[in-house]
């Protein structure tokens, strides 16, 4: 229990400050209703656009802000010697990657809602029920960007690397959890139950138990200077 | 040392003429000996080069770099990380050979240059996942740091290249689709122009891995020599 405690201490933390400077939540919020909102104008006016085109939209503005939330954990902490602070912690790597994960899945997740609360008005969709499925389709879809983008913000912010690469690295690995998200959700956004959707939810939760078992047994090489 | 690194450079030296002479074979093979195709015509024989490079970009390639660099996190030998720069950028080569020859083929042959099948699209994706560990290797200075951290992605994008094929597949076996394989019935002498290049093509990638991870070795002695004299004259104009 202590070891969740101190991993939410970290969350609590980066969330505290993102909060109080709040100009990274804003630009990935506003970042997320943009993308929606410019792919709109690829589609044919007065023509209903299809689920599967409307869930691609969603996933794009979703990923898309999520980079930004995970590129500043640990570009923040470079700042003024903060992450050498954070490493002299009396605590266990992993602890420090898990507080950070918890940190980033909270800001990927809400900022997801309010993506979907924007989408959903816009393009006219009625969810009903359906809410239930895509908001437990938003956790297991932040769970695994939260993972590896974690991870790989911790890569590149060991090369100084700016956030457009953190994109680079990070977008190929994600193939999976957008080809399984978009998938779910059209059918959802097409009216049908998560029960539907068949493996395409299960796949989601084996790829996020795969890169979180992976991303704990390799933190400790990342930051060990 | 001298007499073992004369060995080295002997055993080196009869790979590259091994290798030299079994690609001018595998070239004859599939230019001039294999039959031509009926329906597809000479343009059927760019696949004794794409799928022997589609086989090395998804073959040994990347699993070596997978290897290599639990290889060098357990051990911390920057003789591993060395190894896995290699392979990984010989892999993205072929990899890029796979991808122009595919729709350079299929255009002819099934009338566009790209389809969304699960194999070229894993094909692209793995491009893009070891671009990034090439780009993450050029950004990242040398030393023990870059290792780690490459070999995190290396680790990381290996095992992620098997979950993307299946969610491709998954996706498309859901979907109509629109060409059904390439499937062409092969002469006998048809496949042994194939299995000579794959062959080949696999004593190419071995040859140019010992060559790449050997001049990076000279390269990190070099930055070594390099480092070691500014720290002298330094030392030497202070005092």
């Amino acid at each position: 229990m202590a070891f969740f405690s101190q991993a939410w201490t970290i969350a609590r933390k980066d969330l505290l400050t993102e909060l109080r400077g709040a100009s990274t939540i804003i630009s990935m919020v506003l970042l997320g209703l943009l993308v929606v909102l410019v792919f709109n104008f690829g589609a044919d006016p007065g023509v209903e656009s299809a689920a599967l085109a409307r869930s691609g939209v969603l996933w794009a503005a979703f990923l898309f802000s999520g980079v930004i939330a995970v590129g500043r954990s640990f570009a923040s902490e470079r700042e003024a010697g903060c992450l050498d602070g954070l490493l002299l912690c009396p605590v266990d790597r992993a602890l420090i990657y898990l507080g950070k994960l918890i940190g980033n899945f909270i800001l990927v997740f809400a900022t997801g809602v309010v993506i979907l609360l924007f989408f959903t008005v816009i393009y006219n969709v009625s969810l009903g029920l359906g809410w239930l499925g895509i908001l437990l389709l938003l956790v297991l879809a932040s769970v695994g960007l939260a993972t590896l983008g974690t991870l790989f913000a911790a890569v590149a912010a060991g090369v100084r690397a700016r956030d457009a690469l953190l994109t680079v690295f990070i977008f190929p690995l994600l193939v999976p959890l957008v080809i399984a998200a978009a998938h779910t959700s059209t059918l959802l956004l097409d009216g049908k139950g998560l029960g539907a959707a068949g493996f395409w939810p299960w796949l989601l939760v084996v790829y996020d138990a795969i890169f979180l078992a992976v991303s704990f047994m390799v933190f400790d090489f990342v930051v060990e200077d | 040392m001298d007499l073992e690194r004369k060995r080295l450079g002997v055993a080196t030296g009869t790979l590259v003429i091994i290798t030299f002479s079994l690609v001018l074979v595998a070239l004859t093979a599939a230019l001039v000996l294999a039959p031509r195709e009926l329906q597809m015509g000479d343009i059927q024989r760019l696949f004794y080069f794409h799928m022997p490079s589609a086989w090395i970009a998804l073959g040994p390639a990347f699993t070596v770099v997978f290897a290599l660099s639990i290889a060098y996190l357990v051990t911390g030998k920057l003789k591993y990380d060395r190894w896995a720069a290699a392979s990984a950028e010989i892999g993205v080569i072929f990899t890029t050979v796979t991808l122009l020859t595919g729709p350079l083929w299929a255009k002819p042959v099934w009338g566009v240059y790209w389809t969304w099948e699960p194999r070229l699209t894993t094909t692209l994706v793995l491009w893009f996942i070891y671009v990034g560990y090439l780009l993450l290797r050029a950004i990242a200075g040398e030393g023990p740091r870059r290792a780690r951290l490459s070999a995190v992605y290396g680790i990381v994008g290996w095992i992620d290249v098997p979950i993307v094929f299946l969610s491709i597949w998954l996706w498309r076996t859901l979907h109509p689709r629109l060409l059904t394989g390439s499937g062409f019935s092969m002469d006998s002498r048809m496949l042994a122009a194939l299995m000579v290049s794959l062959v080949a093509f696999t004593l190419l990638y071995v040859c140019l891995l010992v060559l790449r991870a050997r001049t990076l070795a000279v390269e990190a002695t070099l930055s070594g020599l390099r480092a070691e004299i500014r720290r002298r004259n330094r030392r030497g104009g202070g005092s």
